[in-house]
């Protein structure tokens, strides 16, 4: 019976290895012919394919910057790409990279020759005059890694005698090495842009918004003192959050806060035609999320039901748990919008508009912070509303709530 | 028992359970009540769905079990599991909910700055988890075989049913709640029901449950073995058997078995006469008292100790590790508040802990028959029947198997939660509802496969296992990188593959029940003693190897998880300040963005 078994097994094991070792045949065939059909080039046409592609192997870490980790990824294919004994990048004060032998004894000499070369910014080739027999660094070619400012950093490529090529080949290395890092200062700036803009635009609250709130206000002083003061401090510490200057991000709590205050004011103004539901998790409240990403929505959706409409306006905020991430709603029964419009405010081709611009700012930010997948969903019509819908994560690497301010004690 | 009051009371939790998560006792509020925003979760509600959560089947009926089996040692299992909070408190609670993290890849990636430490956290996230739904789905099975006799299988197929419906529908987003009610739900289910047994013991005239002597049958009492087993004897017995002995068939014949060891196949009955020592199951070489668990040879106490050095550190150490523990710490709203919150969990976790035991000590003088049939776990469940009796022995019956229910569902749950988000962010890299209900079925199938193919191990042993995976793997982890400038993610990874990989190795061979008996077999059982100092010991050297890849950001991260919240947020913010005052030169290094 056993004995059965095992040669059936046998036999199908032995069928199993001739079928992949034929079809296994067969893929190699295939592949070889198609190699063979395909026009790879000459020699030389071969090796420019390598060079380029080694280069384009590089360049991704190098747009980071020139920091420790991005030199010591680019060293290595850069190195490869030279074809030298060692290569060392290195920046205006130490050695960030060192790929190749040498480095326990080459760092230090190579960083006095550096401190030469920045003077002069000019490359140039030197013997390293090193005397241990066996080290093969002899001869070494600085080369300058240059950006918008000037010298930022040397290349360093060492070879076991003088060589034309070496010196030629290094400083071109390091002209495209120099075009990376330019490009790289320039993706910084544009972010850094973008973080001057939000700046500009985060704190702009509405000057209709102040006078508006200030007036109302004003009417309760005589008929009713005591709220009258409690919405001044509403109003204070609505524009202390507003104001705040450190921090990018802030808590969904402290959002909600601010909101709540904005309503206050806003209910003052127009009384009992402001109905809202608030329906929050607990459980999202501590979330992190970009300053002042939803009170422009709130400001948005009381625009539209109030100021444009006549009738009562209902909306509700809405903050749900939902696993990993925050789905966060705001709705109104305003007047809502034409789709193809907002679509045009959205790409940035409707300036002017004043509803826009919350709207657009709000966009680009989440995006920028969690990228396109996680851009607000806005369902409208003409006459039907609006509802927008944000799925905030509870975790981003480098979104970090900056803390609570400090309220002033409420009496 | 009575089925229909136990089923009765099974539905009726699981139905709560459903609406209270799905209904909710969301905060909804007009704009008249101000400041909803500040009423965040308190740490008494956190700490309460914390325990919830925490609380599965191996604290509800595990527990009781072993000490059953095994005497008072077992008592370092709720030991253990409640300690580990204390280590949590002392050293992760606070720093962890500063670091903003959600999960424990989260803080691997928030810490390290590195997407491959945080893949190698999403593997062992994932495996820990379905080593702790293991034996929730097992035990809930279990318990539906003694409440209706219906196949082992079917209690961990309901479980799996009701809460990857209830997860994957968005049920669960009042989580909070949910759980915290299974909480007291679970406390009251074990609490009131203690108070009439311990009456009834006390009319009993309060007899003595001796762990040094064999439990002994109070009377006449059949027992019907599920599967084939081995009694070992010191003295003769004389019992009734039909069914199959020492490969000899007998019907309904009395029988004196010599001191020994004697098979008794499945599907044999025992007939008991009162006063009869219960038959011991295991080797004990010689001595009465089992010392320790199973994987020990009784003679030598040695190993014993080892093993109890084993669960010490596994349950001490592990908890940190555990990925629905981790998540919860989240809805703090800041670190000081975490920190309560653990405090409170201690409390809550040491008084639940007070009752297991009890059942435990119960069960040997009243349902000893239970170590013959292997089915320990159970007697939390029979106690009440058993010693009640009547209406009310059977409410109190239906209190405990809803308590149960309730242990596997929040546990269960909980974990399903955590399991399925990390798949989802991580593994299925697309976004949307689908791919989370897809998530969720992978998060309950493969763990649902593994309690139907798998062999049975003691709840609260299975429990273990997880618990010590996650002690080799995320303490390391957790410790090292709240409290050491020094960690590399070389080193975070070096270390998590050789601690948790080993103990992961050792806990899964064990379970194939690869190891032979012996010294190997207590090493691979209780793999935690060495594993964790081995996770510790390679994460510490790497890292010492690999100094240039110490993270760009440490100094500020560490800052972030240790100063208070107040400090960090209100005074000079460097990080997120002013970028364009540290200029372009080479030293700038903070400028990129997110």
């Amino acid at each position: 019976m056993t004995g059965a078994v095992l040669a059936a097994l046998a036999v199908a094991g032995a069928v199993l290895l001739l079928g992949l070792g034929w079809a296994g045949g067969r893929l190699h065939a295939r592949r070889g012919d198609r190699a063979g059909g395909l026009d790879l080039g000459t020699p030389v046409e071969r090796a420019t394919f390598h060079t380029l592609h080694t280069a384009s192997l590089a360049a991704p870490p190098l747009r980071a910057g020139l920091t420790e980790d991005a030199a010591r990824k680019a060293a290595k294919r850069l190195r490869s790409l030279l074809g030298t004994e060692a290569l060392c990048l290195t920046d205006r004060r130490s050695v960030l990279a060192w790929d190749g032998p040498g480095a326990d004894h080459h760092e230090r000499r190579a960083m006095a020759r550096v401190a030469v070369m920045l003077d002069s910014g000019r490359s140039m080739s030197v013997r390293t005059e090193c005397t241990r027999p066996d080290c093969p660094l002899k001869w070494a070619v600085f080369a300058p890694l240059t950006g918008e400012d000037g010298v930022l950093g040397a290349l360093v490529a060492y070879g076991s005698r003088e060589s034309a090529v070496l010196v030629r080949a290094a400083t071109e290395v390091a002209r495209w090495v120099s075009v990376q890092l330019e490009l790289s200062e320039l993706d910084r700036s544009r972010t850094r842009l973008m973080e001057a803009e939000i700046k500009a635009l985060r704190a702009q609250i509405s000057p209709h918004f102040i006078f508006n709130s200030l007036a109302a206000i004003a009417s309760f002083v005589r008929t009713d003192p005591e709220r009258a003061r409690d919405l001044l401090l509403e109003f204070a510490d609505f524009t202390r959050y507003s104001f705040r200057r450190h921090g990018e991000f802030t808590t969904l709590a402290e959002e909600l806060r601010s909101i709540e205050q904005y309503l206050a004011l806003a209910g003052a103004r127009f009384g009992d035609r402001l109905k809202v539901t608030l329906q929050v998790a607990p459980e999202v409240l501590p979330v992190a999320l970009p300053f002042l990403c939803l009170q422009p929505l709130v400001e948005n959706a009381v625009k539209h039901g109030l100021e444009d409409s006549t009738e009562e306006c209902l909306i509700t905020i809405a903050a749900r748990d939902a696993g990993a991430e925050a789905l966060i709603t705001i709705e109104d029964n305003g007047v809502g919008m034409d789709p193809a419009v907002l679509r045009r405010i959205l790409a940035g081709e409707h300036g002017g508009s004043s509803s826009g611009i919350g709207l657009t700012n709000v966009d680009e930010r989440i995006r920028q912070v969690y990228g396109d997948a996680y851009g607000p969903v806005i369902e409208t019509g003409v006459g039907a509303g609006m509802k927008i819908s944000l799925r905030i994560p509870k975790y981003r690497a480098g979104v970090h709530s900056s803390g609570p301010g400090q309220h002033p004690p409420r009496y | 028992m009575n089925q229909t009051y136990a089923l009765t009371a099974v539905t009726v939790v699981v139905l709560v359970t459903v609406l209270v998560g799905a209904l909710g006792l969301r905060i909804s509020r007009t704009t008249s009540d101000f400041y909803v925003a500040s009423r965040t979760v308190g740490p008494r509600l956190n700490a309460a769905a914390i325990s919830g959560e925490y609380l599965s089947a191996a604290s509800f009926l595990g527990v009781a079990g072993l000490v059953l089996l095994q005497g008072p040692e077992m008592l370092w299992y709720p030991v253990g599991y409640t300690a580990g909070y204390l280590v949590l408190l002392a050293l992760v609670a606070a720093p962890l909910r500063r670091s903003g993290a959600y999960t424990l890849p989260d803080f691997a990636e928030a810490r390290l700055e590195s997407q491959t430490v945080r893949r190698v956290a999403v593997l062992f996230v994932v495996g820990v988890g379905w080593l702790y739904l293991l034996p929730q789905l097992q035990g809930a099975g279990l318990t539906l075989e003694i409440l209706t006799g219906a196949p082992h299988w079917v209690g961990g197929v309901v479980v799996a049913f009701v809460v990857t419906a209830a997860v994957a529908a968005g049920g669960m987003r009042s989580i909070t709640f949910v759980q915290a009610f299974q909480y007291w739900l679970k406390l009251t289910a074990l609490l009131v029901p203690a108070f009439f047994l311990l009456a009834a013991w006390a009319g009993d005239g309060a007899p003595r449950a001796s762990f040094d002597a064999p439990a002994v049958f109070r009377e006449h009492t059949v027992v019907t073995l599920a599967e084939d087993v081995r009694l070992t004897l010191d003295a003769p017995l004389s019992l009734k058997v039909t069914g199959r002995v020492d490969g000899r068939g007998h019907t309904a014949a009395p029988l004196t078995l010599e001191p020994g060891q004697h098979s008794v196949r499945a599907g044999a009955r025992l007939e008991f006469a009162p006063d009869t020592p219960v038959p011991q199951t295991r080797a004990t070489s010689g001595r009465n008292t089992p010392r320790w668990s199973r994987p020990m040879d009784g003679g030598r106490p040695a190993l014993g100790l080892y093993a109890t050095y084993g669960l010490v550190l596994a349950t001490f150490l592990g908890t940190m590790g555990l990925p629905h523990v981790a998540v919860r710490f989240y809805t703090s709203p800041n670190g000081r508040d975490a920190r309560r919150t653990t405090l409170v969990v201690l409390g809550m976790l040491g008084f639940f802990y007070l009752l297991p035991p009890v059942y435990g000590v119960l069960g040997r003088t009243y349902a000893p028959e239970l170590a013959l049939t292997g089915d320990a776990d159970a007697a939390v469940l029979v106690l009440p029947e058993r010693m009640v009796g009547g209406v009310l022995g059977d409410l109190l019956g239906a209190l405990v198997a809803g308590g149960a229910f309730a242990a596997f569902l929040s546990t269960a749950s909980g974990l399903t939660m955590a399991v399925a988000g990390v798949l989802h962010q991580d593994v299925l890299a697309t976004r949307g509802v689908r791919t989370f209900r897809i998530a969720v079925l992978m998060a309950m199938l493969v763990p649902l496969g593994g309690s139907v193919l798998l062999t049975d191990v003691p709840v609260a042993d299975a429990v273990g296992l997880a618990f010590a995976v996650s002690a080799s793997s995320f303490c390391p982890l957790l410790v090292l990188g709240i409290w050491w400038r020094g960690l590399t993610p070389p080193g975070a990874v070096a270390g998590l593959v050789t601690g948790g990989g080993a103990a992961l190795g050792a806990v899964v061979a064990t379970r194939a029940g690869l190891p032979p008996a012996g010294w190997v077999h207590t090493l691979m059982a209780w793999p935690a003693a060495w594993s964790v100092p081995l996770g510790f010991l390679t994460m510490v050297l790497v890292s010492l190897a690999t100094r240039s890849r110490i993270p760009a950001g440490t100094a500020a991260t560490l800052a972030r998880l240790h100063l208070p919240e107040s400090v960090t947020g209100a005074g000079a913010d460097p990080a997120a300040g002013a970028p364009s005052a540290a200029g372009p030169g080479p030293g700038a290094r903070a400028g990129g963005a997110p």
